[in-house]
């Protein structure tokens, strides 16, 4: 029996509910844009600012943060290149030169390719997807903090002249208590927990994002290609993060308190490092490259004038290759000595993994020829990516075998490699999605002249700078050395790359310099300046804080093209309390209306806890214990829920 | 004296870069097919000519069809690609088993220890009386199978000498090993290949490949002790370095000096490099040994703080060490 | 102070801070020639006759005494020197505990290293012509984390040799008693 108390409270919610505003076929146009702006922007001023949970500002500053990184990475590059033009060269010492190999490959590694990429699916996916916000959006905040405070703490400690020397990889044990005495190794390792931390925070952001925030209608079966691969990229970080963070944890144990994880002496091993780190370092790359086989897959569809060819293999493409990643790690460790009937198997494994990016680049051709290219700038990206990468991936064959391993493992063959599937296969297909999708961002085009004069010296100057490299390796040339002695025939090919690598930080400067140009100088950018097809372009350049007026339903892989007039929408989301749409997760039936938090301070505080529990553990185990008081109190704080009294319907403060 | 360092991957002086070569020509081969095939399928994609209305474009309202041949052509894409990789896993899965096959059989064994930044060489010998001990130099004699064993004694260090055979890590607390057979007379550079530290960079080694005779003749000279030194400058000289510093770290057979950190001195100049990295000579014998911290930041030599008399005495001294 | 200053100022002292590096990571590898570890007239311990205790710390100290690199090339010429063959592990032998409180010429970093320098009555060989004043220095400062005297940052936990201490970063710190009580 209900007592008449609780059915008296019950129907009154129930009448306070339906006077409740919603956007609607009542409630439309311009002033129901002014009532969602009004309750979907943050708190004006520097709190606010700090307090934001907008995916797209949080996106915008992961892009500008990681590109920063970028540029400070491209310098330490340049003086390295300096330092290598010509033999004996002594512009740089022993030291100082690890340690800018170092510094070049984290930040590039850490602090630029994951970050960036996280960057732009967390501004893109729920525009994409249909929706008003991520899931989990204070948990998205969080995860820059703790990114921005890893970047801080490592570029902190080498402008302190006390960053790490070991290695962007930093093997034991080299890198362990005897022989890296001091902090370096240990701030190392600290900033891969930021930002593993970060990392795993933004892709559970994602997972949820994408599975569950769809728009009606779109199924798996028509999700865009690029939301796809951050799904699999998500997976793959949350299974392979862990593996770093343990590893690099063991290192900070070993060097604060004497553990023996990595010593051989007392029954550790050295070579567990190589294996843990590797386990993640591998599905890394792919965590680097899958993301921008989406922005391949985007630019190619819009430019092309139609859907890529095949999707459903593309998306297969994409699964088993984060799969498959995961099984390729020990073709890093071929000259270690391990049994070689095992190293046969790891040959097939990164041989087989090449078959479902074929797979992928037959699709994206397959789609150039039954379409229509356009040759605009984001276009040329994507042929610069394709003549680049699948160099690249070739040479990533030749490796793969263990007999030619043996001889070119760890030489400039190998820098050249990862440089072409690196730089070919991801910095090309960002750059292009940069142009893209930067008048949905600022609202701005971007200059097309200096695109295709910036896109030319990039192709140009990275061939001169990295071509070389695979002849220095054939004839030499090891990696992390800060000089070699003439009469190898050494001298060209490193001068040959200086040049280029010059010809690269240009044609970099020339990127920025038109991004900064067209922020301000521009032309105004109409809602969808490409003709593309998906979601994002349903709405404004750039879109209002609450991203939709009403939440579209999607019909077919390519709403937009397919929509006759004006796309469908469903309508009954409140408008004076800001909440989003959950689907099922393959169908994307509507199944929910799950508030959205509201700004808050309390990831940028429990970040700020997290951080100095951090970085507090390099100096002392007990900051351990102590440090986690406060991150649990922040973390408490972050969670507690606001009121008990019922409203009509939940919210979240 | 005119040293010449060949420190290249197609110096197919041994079996073991033989093989390489031919792999190496035959992956090449098949993956500069399979690149020009993508390059080829671009261009024809962006250049061909298409129809006004040929294109299957959403401005031509049939962008949800695609060429009816495009089907059997990714099937066929497939099937050449895969084949391809299968064959050449096959080529090198068949060259990993016959380098490991002419891998048997050594008959000169040599032990390896990497420090930081130097190797440590000594030719291991059923009688140690018969021991060798050198420092970042080998000799070979051609034709004949030779088995070194790699030991570390502080970090990862990486054996390679391109000319003759692929890399093998050094691994503390590991031991890993390596077989050459060296087919061509001459003298190889290698490096270590696997980031050690500071001076990574000057960690070299030279091996000579001798003919038989001349191996022999290397062999038993390096199992004789240091000569007494004749001229007073030479005997200053010794008696500084087995009275003082030196010793402490290095060994000089048929001297006090016996100590193990350090490279074994006892035919130091009759070696083809200096501290790893110079060739050897007088200049670079002073600079060593009155600063070795100027030309190797961070190496364990210490510079001592020689006075010049001692200087010249020293390396008078070390000169006669052949 | 009006604004820009203020910001200048913060500016340059953030950079001075860049500038001025840590002493504790400093590497320092050119080492002073061979000659006196002590100056003349002086013994940093109160041992000999005439000796007095330092007034002004020797400037040496500095560079070495909490500096992680040198303790670290310390902790491998101690068992390159063999050092461990009298003193084991710090825990004495032949010769006496190197971890405990009892110094019987000063526990100091310059009185460890003129130990080591001149040698010592009852078996402590003197080194001075075997090692540099660089390498003397280095094996003082290791000798000393020891006993816990370095901070914890500046020393390593352990070495890659199977275990003969507590980690040092976890050693605690013994007090440096000498013998000569009223001189400390």
């Amino acid at each position: 029996m209900i007592p008449q108390r609780v059915k008296q409270e019950d129907e009154r919610l129930a009448r306070e509910r339906a006077k409740l505003a919603r956007d609607g076929p009542k409630l439309k146009g311009a002033k129901l844009e002014a009532r969602l702006e009004r309750t979907w922007r943050r708190p004006p001023g520097i709190l606010g600012w700090l307090a934001t949970v907008d995916h797209k500002e949080i996106g915008r500053r992961y892009i500008v943060t990681a590109l920063i990184f970028l540029a400070l990475g491209g310098a330490l590059a340049a003086v390295m290149r300096l330092q290598l033009a010509v033999p004996d060269n002594n512009l740089v010492g022993a030291q100082r030169y690890n340690e800018l190999f170092t510094m070049h490959g984290s930040t590039m590694m850490f602090l630029f390719a994951v970050p960036v990429m996280e960057g732009v699916a967390v501004f893109i996916i729920p525009l994409m997807l249909g929706t008003r916000s991520t899931a989990f959006p204070r948990l998205n905040a969080f995860s820059y903090y703790m990114y921005v405070f890893g970047g801080l703490l490592l570029w902190g400690a080498f402008a302190l002249n006390i960053g790490p020397d070991v290695g962007w990889f930093a093997y034991t044990p080299l890198s362990g208590p005897q022989f890296s005495p001091g902090k370096r190794a240990d701030v190392w390792a600290q900033m891969i927990t930021f930002t593993e931390v970060s990392a795993l925070a933004a892709a559970v952001v994602l997972v949820c994002t994408i599975l569950k925030t769809r728009a009606p209608g779109m199924t798996l079966a028509r999700m865009p290609l690029f939301a796809w691969a951050m799904l699999v990229v998500a997976v793959m970080i949350i299974f392979s993060m862990p593996a770093v963070a343990l590893c690099s944890s063991m290192l900070i144990s070993d060097r604060l308190i004497g553990t023996n994880f990595y010593n051989a002496y007392e029954h550790g091993d050295a070579l567990l490092w190589q294996h843990l780190f590797w386990f993640f370092g591998h599905p890394e790359v792919y965590i680097i490259f899958l993301p921008a086989t989406g922005f391949v897959s985007v630019i190619t569809e819009t430019f092309c004038r139609r859907p890529i060819f095949a999707y459903p293999v593309v998306v297969l493409a994409l699964i088993s290759t984060g799969i498959l990643a995961f099984g390729l790690w020990v073709h890093h460790m071929f000259a270690t000595g391990l049994p070689r009937v095992g190293y046969s198997f790891y040959t097939s494994a990164s041989m087989t993994v090449a078959i479902p990016t074929a797979l992928q680049i037959f699709c994206w051709l397959a789609t150039m020829w039954d379409g229509r290219p356009r040759l605009q700038v984001p276009m040329l990206y994507v042929i610069g990516f394709i003549v680049i990468f699948v160099i690249g991936g070739l040479t990533g064959v030749i490796i793969a075998s263990v007999p030619l391993d043996l001889e070119l493992h760890d030489t400039y063959f190998i820098v050249a490699h990862f440089h072409y599937v690196l730089i070919g296969g991801a910095v090309f297909p960002l750059l292009g999605i940069l142009t893209y999708w930067f008048p949905k961002i600022t609202g701005r085009m971007m200059s097309e002249t200096l695109g295709k004069i910036g896109f030319w010296m990039l192709f140009l100057g990275f061939q001169l700078a990295f071509f070389p490299m695979h002849f220095a390796g054939l004839l030499g040339m090891p990696r992390r050395v800060y000089t070699y002695p003439a009469g190898l025939g050494l001298e060209l090919p490193n001068l040959l790359s200086t040049v280029g690598a010059f010809v690269v930080a240009s044609a970099v400067v020339l990127f920025v310099i038109n991004g900064l140009f067209s922020l301000y100088r521009g032309t105004i950018a109409p809602q969808n300046p490409w003709g593309a097809t998906s979601l994002e372009w349903a709405t404004a350049s750039p879109p209002p804080p609450y991203n939709f007026a009403h939440i579209p339903v999607v019909e077919s892989r390519t709403p937009l093209w397919d929509a006759k007039g004006e796309l469908p929408v469903v309508t009954g989301l409140r408008v004076d309390e800001k909440e989003i749409l959950l689907t099922t997760v393959v169908a994307a039936a509507p199944d929910l209306r799950e508030p959205v938090p509201e700004p808050s301070l309390w990831p940028l505080i429990a970040a700020i806890a997290v951080g100095v529990l951090f970085v507090s553990s390099i100096f002392s185990p007990w900051a351990v214990v102590f440090g986690a008081i406060p991150a649990a109190i922040a973390t408490a704080a972050w969670f507690w829920p606001k009121e008990l009294k019922r409203h009509p319907e939940p919210v979240i403060s | 004296m005119s040293i010449q360092h060949y420190q290249s991957i197609f110096g197919n002086a041994a079996t073991e870069t033989r093989q390489f070569n031919t792999l190496f020509v035959i992956f090449l081969v098949v993956c500069a097919i399979m690149y020009l095939a993508v390059i080829a399928f671009l261009i024809l994609g962006l250049v061909r000519r298409r129809r006004s209305d040929a294109a299957n474009t959403v401005e031509e309202g049939r962008h949800h069809d695609s060429n009816p041949r495009m089907q059997a052509g990714l099937i066929g894409w497939a099937a050449v690609v895969g084949t391809g990789l299968v064959a050449l896993a096959i080529a090198s899965f068949v060259a990993d088993r016959s380098m490991a096959v002419a891998a048997a059989h050594e008959k000169l064994s040599i032990t390896v220890t990497a420090n930081q930044w130097w190797w440590d060489v000594q030719y291991n010998a059923a009688d140690n009386s018969k021991m060798v001990r050198t420092a970042n130099e080998i000799h070979l004699p051609v034709g004949v199978p030779v088995h070194i064993y790699l030991k570390s004694n502080d970090v990862i260090h990486s054996f390679w000498v391109p000319s003759l055979a692929g890399k093998q890590d050094l691994i503390p607390g590991r031991e890993n090993d390596i077989t050459i057979t060296p087919r061509k007379l001459g003298i190889y550079r290698g490096q270590c290949a696997e980031f050690c530290g500071a001076e990574h960079a000057k960690m070299a080694l030279v091996v000579d490949v001798d003919s038989y005779s001349d191996f022999i003749k290397w062999w038993r000279h390096q199992l004789e002790e240091a000569a007494p030194p004749a001229t007073p400058l030479a005997k200053a000289g010794y008696a500084f370095v087995t009275s003082r510093n030196c010793g402490a770290c290095h060994a000089i057979a048929g001297t006090p000096a016996s100590g193990t950190v350090g490279p074994d001195l006892t035919h130091l100049a009759s070696r083809r490099t200096l501290a790893a990295s110079m060739p050897m000579g007088e200049g670079n014998l002073y600079g060593w040994v009155a600063d070795p911290q100027s030309i190797k930041p961070g190496t364990r030599m210490p510079t001592i703080g020689l006075e010049p008399d001692q200087l010249h005495a020293v390396v008078a001294y070390l000169e006669t060490l052949k | 102070m009006s604004s820009p200053w203020r910001v200048s100022l913060v500016a340059i002292g953030l950079a001075a801070l860049a500038l001025a590096g840590c002493n504790r990571e400093e590497r320092h590898s050119r080492s002073k020639p061979i000659g006196e570890t002590v100056p003349a007239g002086t013994s940093p311990d109160t041992i000999w006759p005439g000796g007095t205790v330092a007034q002004t710390a020797d400037p040496r100290a500095r560079l070495y005494d909490n500096n992680a690199p040198a303790i670290a090339a310390g902790q491998q010429l101690y068992t390159q020197m063999n050092c461990v063959g009298c003193h084991s592990h710090g825990g004495g032998g032949m010769g006496p505990a190197l971890m405990d409180d009892q110094w019987r010429y000063g526990g100091r970093i310059d009185q460890i290293a003129t130990t080591i320098a001149e040698g010592r009555p009852n078996g402590m060989p003197s080194w001075r012509s075997k090692l540099t004043e660089d390498q003397i220095w280095k094996l003082a400062a290791y000798v000393r984390s020891l006993s816990g005297q370095p901070s914890k940052d500046a020393v390593a936990s352990r070495a890659e040799s199977m275990s003969s201490t507590t980690p040092q970063t976890l050693t605690p710190r013994e007090p440096a008693h000498t013998s000569d009580t009223a001189a400390q």
